[in-house]
């Protein structure tokens, strides 16, 4: 797809899609991960979106939903702009994922698959995320927060606030855009201190 | 592959290498249950109810996926396997909501059946079931999601059956849905094969759901009334106050000609015969000119008296008479043999759907060189020419899927426009506008104004070769094509053909002479042959379909007979032509040409009467009277009363009796003077008894096969309810002379039309206005 | 960032480059890095195989299948082309080996698939990490780029001729939240594009695998493992391990015990010293309740049967399993029905459906168990959760269905007295998360 077709992509993304599809020994490979990239930025898989990865795989709008409905990641609804995902898993509730994400239910005053209406959260309770060591754990898009306790609950949502630059009192409603900062950058934190050479203390 | 031998239940079983253990079972009589296993179609193993144990190995295996080899041991039925059985009908019947006293599956449902046999009677299930509620996907499919058992046969068959692929899964887990393509509504060819291979009652017909149990209908396996391909179908039929009633169509034991398959037309487009604008009472005009409901003897009395008035004062010659593409064999004869005996005259003609007489004319002398329809799904090539069977032939598209999808058969492609059979084919040769005519001299080598040589070479190499083709050709075109393909030798490569032509029995039709120069069997009128025992055969040809029409224009035609026919409609006459004519119409609804008609006779269908009818392959099957319709008649039996209200002896044209049909004891005079009853003695030789009814069809299907070149038919197969194959090879080729093509007027229906019987069904229109819809929905996207 | 944790008792082989900035190229080959590439380029597949063979080096996914004989059933001709693809899939509850690394040691994974790629004669590795990784599919994303810039990836890797040397590329690949995926066929599947169903076998793999090519899939432990075999030699690396269970393995420690951490140990080490000494004992030194041995599809133990060596025959023996060495310990404050309700949830959840057994009996399972643990149970219901266990044993379509059917046959069959207290409309007399939340 040359970059004069409609998309709704950014240029950025729609390149990345085009050299995606010829990745692999076939263009198919690349319906999964162009899913999950799409929605980190238009926010969730939109018809609009479905009927253009079709357009760019070469299959039905029909095997795209197929795919997509299969994987969890992947949601047909807007999610606020962070997604609060809290696992509960085995690890994690031995050692309280359900009071952490009981306080997370508090604070945003929504539920599962909830969204609050400023739309800048949303909250999922979350299968197994590969932190059991580090229990309890939660993801908040992609960046990783482990070993939590209902006290850190707060600060973790103050810091997504300014991060928003919502005040500290959310008293300003910017009119997000569900999904991902405007930028397609993603912060995190783990990653920047695995390249530092910092061994953990 | 070479046969192995293994043991099932202590039984020595032998089959070929590789042969799925479910497959091989089943053959031997061993029944395997299986919900997801369906013959033809991809393995999932997922329903797990086909697990054997085989010996040597740990876990109880999937006969589905097991293929065997030699040695192997196996148990199929044991305490262990019926447990395991029993447990995973358990778990289905956990949140199937056992609406079984009203669901349509029910007492044809193969989760009940697998539950009464092993015995999941027990309800362990303590939880609440989730309901869901009944979605609508098209005027042809409901689907009823608890229902569902995932057991995936209706997106294979959509997908690798049909290749249509608008059903999928969606979801995971005990959230796995059937979903149709178009979110919540199907935009496919609404054949209706998903709900068919539904094992449950997930899947119903927008026709049939709710309107009966499967035990009070009486099924009659019959042939379909709309294509050229002839389906057979099989009537589920209920008695009703005015009759009885179909309420609905399918091929129930998948037997016959087209095994698993049938359309939408097949299988929804019956309910033209309950249409309310039926004819059930016959309508002669009156004095003020206007059509009223007459009594049946009024009518035959009128019409016998108009008939035998203007034969005796005008001559025969200036009667016509037009058949049907949609009546049997036997009414088809009949009719030529009415015209030619009793209103003696040879201006017979039908609409031609294609050119079968140019088809006769082209093979005349060569046997065994056309195709039959079974034939197309197991021949190793295919070439087609022309047309679009996905939309005119279902049968001949699937069987083309078939053979490719499972025998790697390789399908060649030359047509001028894309179609969608080209998604199976090898190869594809797009002709230009006009490109067909020159096909044959490029298969011979001849032509250079097609330039893709490759095409041409792969369909060469090939060795043995069936050739289908259409419309496209007539007359002279039919002969070269032909001619390419006999002049291949043993080394060259064997070449079948198969003509396509449309409705149910247009082959029948021209099979049975329904044409002014040509006898049934493409016997000429002039070299009558056997014929000669018809009392009175004009000798000359009479007048062709156009021709009647001009002769009526011009005062000439002193009556019309049209039996299931509307040419009035279909060629475009100017109603004006027949005001000096008497016009006497068979027909099931007022259609343009009865609304100009002096006299209407209310016809039964193909679906309340009994008789054969023969596709565009030339394979004959038997109609068998399914519904009634009170005040209908068959046209047989129209004719046979028409032809006694004129005071014919019957028994000259229908050979009924015990008393002798032709013989004469020595007191007539003239040709058959003196012989003995040919038909007596041709019942006898085949160890046949006369039939004992003017009314019985198959009178006169004894003396098609007696008289007709080519029809010497397998009864055991016909009856049986099997295609039996005709030779249109056995004219003599002398006799014919050169078809006129000119008259072929193709119809081209397409998957939701056929003629008159398609304008009055509400089902088909539905299906055509939803498709419609679609259309224009994923235009719009 | 998640804690590393050291004890004296570890053998660090795998995690040997842990927290030293491993991630980046140069202090990778400061580290010894890419020399067994380059020594397996010099000596062939078949060195390499017997290499592996040798190293008792066993399947670090959860079946223990030895690596070197899965390699060795690939064809050495096929007509389709050969691939690697690395299971990085890592979702099974109680384990996080591979999120680190992933984390502190990529290039040892990319150097890993080089070396398979080399033994079977493959030219393109996959490396699949699943959809929640997406930073460590950076790093490794990163890394891969420099491997290709330092020419150990692409046409002519290690200063072989770029026209008629070795080529292997390396390809990474991003899952969207699917445990099945973690089954080999269903990843093949998923990588092609396809909703994560299993394939039927045969054909295996290591014939009929990814676009039809034969196919090796590991775990991104045991390929982050190969080259450190190569490297230390076979012979010393199974000497590191107890018998047939070569080498060590990284414990993912986690649940109720003071030091909970990823530690790398010896095959065969003691599980009892493992949780008292290792990972410092149960928290607030409370008692000890039951161990899930490796990862939640692994039958529970009680205490009584925690003095075994964790390799994958003596765990057996107990009549659990090694699995993914995700060793999940439990105090005596948890409730076992919330703990098998929780486990079967997650079953349910990640259930793909295709067969009728694991879709419904995981379904019901859980729907049983809620009702159960919110004290709506009767006697009988323990008996059908039972029944509805074993009769999903053995009769699925993959694994799966006995991942989930033998953690909760295990549950009921040990703590049947816990179920038992809960009847009777009694709540839990744990009192925690009864009405919990339906994913």
């Amino acid at each position: 797809m040359s970059d004069e077709t409609m998309t709704l992509f950014s240029p950025r993304l729609a390149a990345r899609f085009d050299a995606l599809i010829l990745k692999y020994p076939l263009r198919r490979s690349a319906l999964v991960p162009m899913l999950l990239y799409a929605q980190d930025e238009v926010g969730y898989l939109s018809d609009a979106v479905i009927s253009e990865v079709a357009e760019r795989i070469g299959i039905t709008e029909l095997e795209v939903r197929n795919v997509a409905t299969y994987y969890s990641m992947l949601r047909f609804k807007p999610a606020g702009k962070y997604n609060v995902q809290v696992c509960t898993n085995i690890s994690c509730m031995l050692r309280g994922a359900y009071e952490v994400y009981e306080r997370f239910q508090e604070e945003l005053g929504i539920a599962h698959k909830g969204i609050t209406a400023d739309g800048l959260f949303s909250l999922e309770e979350v299968e197994c995320i590969g932190a059991c060591c580090w229990a309890p754990a939660i993801q908040v898009n992609y960046e990783f927060h482990d070993e939590l306790t209902p006290e850190h609950v707060p600060g973790i949502l103050a810091g997504y606030r300014s991060k928003a630059g919502v005040p500290s009192d959310g008293s300003l409603s910017l009119g997000w855009k569900a999904g991902v900062p405007s930028d397609g950058s993603l912060s995190l934190g783990w990653k920047a201190q695995a390249e530092g050479n910092a061994p953990h203390a | 592959m070479a046969d192995v031998t293994f043991i099932v239940d202590g039984k020595k079983l032998t089959a070929p290498a590789g042969t799925l253990l479910i497959d091989a079972c089943r053959k031997a009589g061993i029944e395997i249950p299986a919900f997801c296993y369906y013959p033809g179609l991809s393995l999932q193993a997922a329903c797990r109810m086909c697990v054997v144990r085989q010996e040597k190995v740990p876990k109880l295996q999937t006969a589905c996926t097991t293929t065997v080899a030699e040695g192997q041991v196996f148990i199929t039925e044991s305490p262990e396997i019926a447990q395991a059985r029993k447990s995973t009908i358990e778990l289905l019947l956990g949140n199937h909501p056992l609406d079984c006293p009203v669901c349509d599956a029910g007492g044809e449902c193969e989760l009940q059946d697998m539950t009464f046999k092993y015995g999941a009677g027990e309800s362990l299930y303590a939880e609440a079931k989730e309901h869901r509620e009944e979605q609508q996907w098209s005027p042809a499919v409901y689907f009823d999601r608890p229902r569902c058992i995932l057991c995936y046969r209706c997106i294979r068959m959509c997908g690798e059956g049909m290749d249509v692929w608008a059903l999928g899964v969606q979801n995971r887990g005990v959230s796995s849905v059937i979903a149709p393509n178009g979110g919540d509504q199907l935009d496919c060819e609404q054949c209706g094969m998903c709900i068919d291979v539904c094992p449950v009652g997930a899947l119903t017909s927008g026709s049939y759901r709710y309107k009966t149990r499967p035990w009070e209908m009486n099924h009659v396996s019959t042939v379909c009334t709309f294509c050229a391909d002839g389906c057979k179908v099989t009537l589920g039929v209920r008695q009703v106050n005015d009759g009885s009633e179909i309420v609905r169509a399918d091929n129930r034991d998948k037997s016959g000609i087209n095994g698993d398959f049938l359309c939408a037309k097949g299988r929804f487009g019956f309910d033209f015969v309950e249409s309310p604008e039926r004819l059930t009472k016959p309508l002669v005009r009156n004095s003020q000119g206007k059509l009223e409901p007459a009594t049946w003897e009024h009518a035959l009395r009128f019409a016998a008296s108009k008939l035998k008035e203007i034969r005796d004062s005008k001559g025969g010659a200036s009667i016509g008479v037009i058949g049907s593409n949609r009546t049997t064999n036997e009414e088809n004869y009949l009719l030529q043999k009415f015209a030619r005996t009793v209103l003696q005259t040879n201006s017979i003609d039908h609409v031609r759907s294609t050119d079968y007489a140019a088809l006769a004319r082209a093979l005349a002398g060569h046997n065994c060189k056309t195709a039959s329809l079974r034939d197309i799904a197991t021949a190793p090539a295919i070439l087609l020419i022309g047309g679009n069977p996905t939309e005119e032939h279902p049968l001949l598209a699937w069987n083309l899927r078939t053979n490719v999808r499972l025998n790697r058969a390789r399908l060649y492609i030359a047509n001028t426009k894309p179609i969608k059979l080209e998604r199976q084919a090898k190869a594809a040769l797009r002709l230009p506008a006009d490109g067909y005519q020159a096909i044959p001299a490029y298969l011979g080598g001849s032509d250079d104004t097609i330039k893709d040589t490759a095409f041409r070479e792969a369909v060469l190499a090939e060795e043995s070769l069936v050739v289908v083709f259409g419309q496209e050709y007539r007359g002279q075109a039919v002969e070269s094509l032909v001619a390419w393909g006999l002049k291949r030798g043993p080394n060259s490569g064997s070449v079948r053909f198969a003509f396509l032509g449309d409705h149910a029995n247009s082959r029948g039709a021209a099979d049975m002479g329904l044409l002014p120069d040509l006898l049934p069997g493409y016997v000429p009128v002039t070299a009558p042959g056997a014929f000669q025992e018809y009392p009175g055969l004009p000798a000359t040809p009479g007048k062709t379909l156009p021709e009647m029409f001009e002769a009526a224009g011009k005062g000439e035609l002193g009556a019309l007979l049209v039996v299931g026919a509307n040419p009035v409609a279909s060629l475009g006459v100017d109603p004006a032509a027949l005001k000096n004519t008497f016009v006497i119409v068979q027909d099931l609804f007022l259609t343009e040409t009865a609304a100009l008609a002096d006299v209407v006779f209310p016809a039964a269908s193909l679906y309340e009467k009994s008789g054969t009818v023969t596709n565009t392959y030339g394979d004959v099957q038997l109609a068998k009277k399914a519904a009634d319709r009170a005040g209908v008649k068959p046209d047989f039996e129209i004719l046979v009363r028409l032809a006694g209200a004129m005071g014919v002896d019957v028994k000259t044209l229908v050979p009924f009796g015990k008393d002798g049909v032709t013989a004469d004891l020595g007191q007539s005079r003239g040709a058959q003077a003196g012989e003995a009853d040919r038909h007596a003695v041709w019942l006898a030789a085949n160890n046949l008894e006369p039939r004992l009814s003017p009314f019985d069809p198959l009178a006169v299907l004894d003396e098609i096969e007696r008289l007709v070149p080519g029809y010497t038919l397998d009864r055991i197969n016909l009856f049986g309810g099997n295609d039996v194959r005709t030779e249109p090879g056995f004219v003599p080729i002398t006799a014919l002379k050169e078809a006129a093509s000119a008259l072929v007027a193709p119809a081209h229906d397409g998957l939701f039309t056929s003629g008159t019987l398609g304008r009055y069904s509400p089902a088909l229109k539905e299906l055509e206005q939803h498709q419609a819809r679609e259309l224009a929905e994923s235009a719009a996207d | 960032m998640p804690r590393l944790v050291s004890h004296p008792d570890e053998v660090k082989i795998v995690s040997r480059r842990f927290g030293l900035g491993a991630a980046k190229i140069d202090r990778y080959l400061e580290l010894g890095g890419y020399k067994a590439a380059k020594k397996c380029l010099e000596q062939g597949p078949d060195w390499i195989i017997n290499e592996m063979k040798a190293s008792n080096l066993r399947g670090r996914g959860g079946a223990g299948f030895p690596a070197g004989m899965k390699w060795s059933f690939v064809p050495k001709k096929s007509a389709k082309p050969k691939y690697v693809l690395v299971n990085g899939d890592e979702s099974e509850p109680g384990t996080c080996k591979d999120h680190l690394i992933f984390l502190h040691d990529p290039h040892a994974v990319i150097e890993g698939t080089i070396i398979a790629g080399l033994a079977i004669g493959a030219k393109v590795g996959f490396i699949y990490l699943r959809g929640e990784y997406r930073y460590l599919l950076e790093i490794m994303e990163k890394a891969v780029a420099g491997a290709y810039a330092k020419g150990f990836l692409g046409k002519g890797i290690f200063g072989t001729d770029p026209k008629t040397g070795t080529e292997f590329q390396i390809i990474t690949h991003t899952g969207a939240g699917a445990y099945e995926v973690g089954e080999e066929s269903a990843l093949m599947e998923s990588l092609e594009g396809k909703r994560g169903i299993p394939r039927i076998k045969p054909p295996f793999p290591a014939v009929v695998g990814l676009y039809g090519g034969p196919t090796v899939i590991n775990n991104a432990e045991t390929i982050a493992t190969v080259p450190h075999v190569i490297e230390m030699g076979a012979a010393a690396y199974a000497a590191a391990g107890s018998a047939r269970n070569g080498g060590t393995r990284l414990f993912s420690i986690s649940g109720h015990v003071e030091r909970p951490g990823v530690y790398e140990l010896p095959m065969g080490y003691n599980l009892k010293k493992m949780i008292y000494e290792v990972a410092g004992g149960v928290r607030g030194g409370r008692k000890l309740k039951a161990i899930v041995p490796g990862g939640s599809s692994t039958p529970v133990l009680l205490p009584e049967e925690i003095d075994i060596g964790m390799d994958f025959d003596q765990v057996a023996k107990t009549g659990s399993m090694l699995g993914s060495a995700g060793v999940v310990v439990i105090d005596d404050q948890t409730c076992m029905v919330e703990f098998a309700l929780r486990t079967i949830s997650f079953y349910q959840h990640e259930s793909c459906g295709w067969c009728i057994p694991c879709r419904e009996g995981t379904d019901w399972l859980k729907k049983s168990l809620t009702r159960f643990h919110a004290g709506f149970g009767t006697a009988k219901d323990i008996d059908n959760i039972q029944h509805i266990a074993e009769n999903m044993l053995g009769r699925t379509f993959c694994p799966f269905g006995d991942a989930a059917a033998m953690p909760t046959l295990a549950f009921v069959k040990k703590f049947r007295k816990e179920f038992e207290d809960h009847l009777n409309r009694k709540a839990c007399p744990f009192a925690k998360h009864v009405e919990l939340a339906v994913i």
